[in-house]
């Protein structure tokens, strides 16, 4: 046997350490993330009603288009983490001037309706999912996750979990990012 | 190797997940609708298809397979839907195209090196197998015959 | 104090490690006999250390020490004493403590039983054994320490995973870990035989039953891991290609290749350089098995609690390892050739395809597992790599290798008869031409490729059978007693080749002769399935250890007749909040016939179950399979010239320098 098999094969090792090594250290690792489809797509076409019992209208593709900058929230009383980011989008939303509507995915409307009123309702329009159709055309994977959507109806950006924490930093980055693209 | 802890979605849902109301009524169908579901990765649980996991998520999307497979969808009509919403991640059968081709014809290049080296090693030992015709190969050759047929 | 103890005992099992891992290998280079015995020693105390320090560690656990975090995260007063006790390699840190008592056990093994090695190999490789243990042992006490004390300690425990809580996962880390672990030493015995500069039959000799009896060891492992998850993941299925499973199946893979170039080596004193390199890459998929499973780098439906920063520790060590094995090879192997001369149709030659044939199957799953990593770091692209592509490329390259294992044990060492061969098979290809037309027959047609398999399955049974009778001359008087004089190795192979093919047989008919319904049902409704009317009488509620089950009664029969009463369960454990599905199975050789039930996830449905029944014919050949293939590899193990009189070397060892 030749000496050309095994320094290839050492070869092969050191690209895998190197790959291994890089993807481990990455700051934001997380192998079960998957990314959008929808990222620099037009928001697919959908129309929500409103939450029975809430005041706020409801959501459809056309409420994206020529807007401005906005976020497009989807969360659920039933999600612990939405209940976290809550009031840092609250804030967010009145510190920076952001638009934020919602798609209130897969939720009782009463319970929804509650936990507004509880938590406050800092979104312009919500759309409630109650079959989570939406939440598909969305490419939705779990709650939360917040779209940046752009003035032309552009998804620009899909954060998925919620925005808390070292999230909220790298949530902040992808906005900035997105402000500045427009 | 492992402790096998399951991620969350298996616990809470141990069970493969078709439901009885999911089922079409035409057998022709549905089994296409199986078939599909079980090349499609749940989005949620990661590396279970959509046909043995219980996810809310899955569940919607199993149903919306045999909706659209009603609608008269291809398979692969069904597939691009599912890309379109997902991305290629949810395909357990890469697609085959430039980035995949590596993949595809990995194995059989493997193979096929493989088999190069088998036959230059064979070629060689089979070239010092012909006798070069020195007297003292041949004996030890003679030798090695007659030591080893029984 | 116990858990203080413990952990005391892992440093003094490092110190011992350390010494041990300078001190031989240096006696070996300046042949001081004193410090090169002192191996034997090191190992022993280290095996002893880490027996202790693991017996504490389960100690905590029998006892329920809350004190101890590992325990509060992973066991519970209540749990039965079974998984008190398994809940000792629950956990990340657990089972990397079993992972180095197992290596420290192997390299215990080495310096006791193995009488006949000379001292300077026996030196080297305990050595090499003992910079692995280095690396890991350091590697719990920096980072996984597993007798951690929790303060204030709490009232109960967290309780372990409810999915786990069974027999068989009880024993499968445990049978994994000898198998994965166990190639360690076989590893460490190629090291030192490339800085010693020297491979010869007698070498292959010594390192055979260490790899047959790790090879066992995960045959049995992960035989067992697929069968629980046949039972108890509730929908029948065995196999997933799932990234955890690829990586215990490539050292497997590798293993078995090495356990058949081994021999040519120790017969023929060739496929020397190719041996060790084997040896290397056995271990090194084993460690490449660990990587991932602990670092999380692969999304897998099992995995450990991820901690990327433990994968960047891990994939230091398996760098090292087995960057430095390789160039050590590279710089060593190439002197290493010759030996015994073939021709293209031989024993050698038929070896050296199902090496090739192993060696890419292996590589295969290898890349599949891999590429989707490489290709994300190249473009960013996300994409998943299934069972379609594992299906695809795995099986075209096993089923002519199969073909060749039929042939392989007629053909004679160094020069073959093959027309004389395929002559001799010519009934057996009739018969089983014959028999894949009844299967066919029976199956309707079926899908093309699994007839085929099932026919390449059949030539592999018949052909092995055929050469078995022929070796003990099986139609002639005297039988009896040619059997039992014939080498165990020998019948230990065509009782492996013979598991192999049984095992196919039950993958192809539990895969490609599925069937299964899913129903609604409430008492009183009866499903049809494979022949049999399946009739759900009712759910009882029952109360458990640590469980509340709900019992449902089936009644089985076939053609009107009762057959079997089936009581499958959904299980709530409070503790663990967590439900788990307990099928119940009927089990036949013919096929099993399954059933589950479950809660509708659909709305309106009070008083209704889901019922699901699963028809899976010939399974059980799986796990039929899975025995033999064990079973000849104890035969193997225990035939006499692996044990005692293995030959002396013709040089006096002791003598040749490392350089």
């Amino acid at each position: 046997m030749n000496r050309i098999f095994p320094l290839t094969l050492l070869g092969l090792v050191v690209i895998f350490v190197a790959v291994a090594g890089y993807f481990l250290t990455k700051p934001d690792f997380n192998p079960s993330s998957i990314p959008s489809a929808l990222v620099s797509q037009p928001v697919p076409e959908f129309a929500l009603e409103p939450i029975d019992g809430v005041d706020t209208p409801g959501l459809t593709t056309a409420d994206l288009k020529g807007q401005g900058l906005t976020l497009v929230n989807v969360f659920a009383s039933w999600c612990g983490p939405c209940r976290a980011e809550h009031p840092i989008l609250t804030r967010m939303g009145q510190d920076q001037d952001l638009r934020i509507v919602a798609i209130n995915y897969k939720d009782q409307p009463a319970a929804a309706a509650d936990w507004l009123e509880e938590l406050g309702n800092p979104y312009e329009l919500i759309g409630s999912d109650f079959s989570g159709r939406a939440g598909i055309e969305w490419g939705v994977t779990g709650v939360p996750e917040t779209f940046i959507v752009s003035n032309d109806g552009i998804v620009l950006h899909r954060f998925p979990g919620p925005v808390v924490g070292d999230g909220q930093r790298r949530f902040q980055e992808a906005l900035d990012a997105a402000k500045a693209s427009q | 190797m492992k402790r096998l802890a399951l991620i969350l979605c298996l616990l809470a849902a141990p069970l493969f997940a078709v439901e009885p109301d999911e089922v079409l009524d035409d057998p022709v169908l549905e089994e296409r609708a199986r078939e599909i579901s079980a090349e499609v990765r749940c989005v949620v649980c990661q590396n279970e298809p959509i046909d043995s996991s219980n996810a809310g998520v899955a569940r919607d999307l199993r149903l919306i397979i045999r909706e659209r497979l009603v609608a008269g969808d291809t398979n692969d009509e069904v597939f691009e839907y599912l890309v379109a919403r997902y991305g290629d991640f949810v395909l357990f059968n890469p697609p085959w195209r430039p980035s995949t081709y590596a993949l595809w014809l990995g194995p059989f290049v493997i193979l096929a090196l493989g088999f190069l080296a088998v036959f230059m090693a064979l070629r060689s030992k089979r070239g010092q197998m012909t006798p070069s015709l020195t007297p003292e190969e041949q004996a030890r050759l003679d030798a090695l015959r007659k030591k080893d047929i029984p | 104090m116990i858990p203080e103890l413990g952990q005391f005992a892992i440093a003094l099992a490092l110190i011992a490690a350390c010494v041990q891992s300078v001190l031989p290998i240096v006696g070996a280079a300046r042949r001081n006999a004193l410090w090169m015995a002192s191996a034997q020693a090191t190992a022993v105390i280290q095996a002893g250390l880490l027996i202790f320090a693991f017996g504490a560690l389960m100690h905590a656990f029998v006892v329920s020490d809350f004190t101890v975090r590992n325990v509060v995260e992973n066991s519970h007063s209540l749990k039965p004493m079974l998984y008190k006790v398994a809940g000792t390699w629950g956990s990340h840190e657990g089972s990397l403590l079993l992972w180095v008592l197992i290596l420290a056990l192997f390299g215990a093994a080495v310096a006791v039983m193995a009488t006949n090695i000379p001292l300077a190999l026996k030196a080297r490789t305990l050595s090499v054994q003992a910079w692995i243990s280095v690396g890991f042992l350091s590697f719990m006490i920096l980072t996984s320490n597993p007798f951690d004390r929790v303060f204030p300690p709490p009232l109960d425990g967290q309780d372990l995973n409810p999915l786990l809580q069974d027999f068989g996962l009880a024993i499968h880390p445990p049978l994994l870990y000898i198998g994965y672990v166990g190639f360690s030493i076989v590893f460490s015995f190629a090291v030192a035989a490339l800085i010693e500069g020297r491979v010869d039959p007698a070498w292959a000799r010594w390192v055979r039953p260490w790899t047959l009896a790790a090879w066992m060891a995960l045959t049995g492992g992960i035989a067992l891991g697929s069968w629980w998850a046949y039972y108890e993941l509730g929908w029948g299925g065995w196999w997933f290609w799932d990234p955890v499973e690829n990586v215990s199946f490539m050292p497997w893979l590798a293993g078995t290749a090495l356990l058949h170039s081994a021999i040519v080596t120790e017969k023929r004193d060739t496929f020397k350089a190719w041996t060790i390199l084997l040896a290397i890459l056995t271990f090194s998929l084993s460690l490449l098995g660990t990587f991932i499973v602990r670092s999380g780098l692969l999304t897998s439906v099992h995995a450990f609690a991820v901690d990327p920063e433990r994968g960047v520790y891990i994939l230091a060590l398996l760098a090292v390892s087995i960057i430095g094995s390789l160039a050590l090879f590279a710089w060593r192997a190439p002197a290493m050739e010759g030996g015994g001369l073939f021709a293209p149709i031989s024993r050698e030659a038929g070896l050296l395809i199902n090496n090739l044939l192993i060696a890419t199957a292996c590589a295969t799953v290898l890349f599949g597992t891999l590429y989707p990593l490489f290709l994300e770091a190249i473009t960013g692209e996300k994409i998943s790599v299934g069972p379609p592509f594992f299906n695809a490329s795995f099986i075209p390259i096993t089923l002519p290798l199969i073909i060749v294992m039929g042939l392989g044990p007629h053909l004679s060492w160094k020069r073959a008869d093959l027309p004389g061969v395929l002559a001799r098979l010519k009934w057996v290809g009739i018969t089983v031409l014959v028999g894949t037309l009844v299967v066919a027959w029976i199956a309707e047609g079926g899908p093309l490729l699994a007839v085929i398999s099932m026919g390449i399955a059949l030539w592999l049974i018949g052909a092995t059978i055929q050469d078995w009778a022929r070796r003990v001359k099986l139609t002639q008087s005297g039988a009896w007693a040619r059997i039992k004089r014939q080498p165990r190795a020998a019948h230990g192979m065509s009782m492996a080749h013979l598991g192999l093919a049984v095992l196919m047989v039950g993958a192809i008919g539990a895969s490609a002769w599925k069937t299964d319904t899913v129903s609604f049902a409430e008492p009183g409704t009866t499903v049809p399935i494979a022949g049999f009317k399946v009739t759900f009488e009712g759910v009882e509620q029952v109360q458990g250890p640590n469980y509340i089950a709900q019992v449902a009664t089936l009644n089985v029969t076939r053609d009107g007749a009762f057959v079997t009463q089936l009581f499958p369960e959904r299980r709530v454990y409070p503790v663990a909040q967590a439900t788990t599905t307990e099928s119940d199975i009927r089990q036949t050789l013919a096929g099993d016939l399954y059933v589950s039930i479950a809660e509708p996830a659909a709305e309106n449905t009070e008083g209704l179950w889901t019922l699901r029944l699963i028809h899976e014919p010939l399974v059980n050949f799986l796990w039929l399979g899975s025995v033999m293939l064990v079973l000849g590899g104890a035969l193997s193990l225990s035939d006499r010239r692996l044990r005692v009189g293995a030959p002396r070397r013709a040089a006096p060892i002791n003598a040749t320098p490392a350089e």
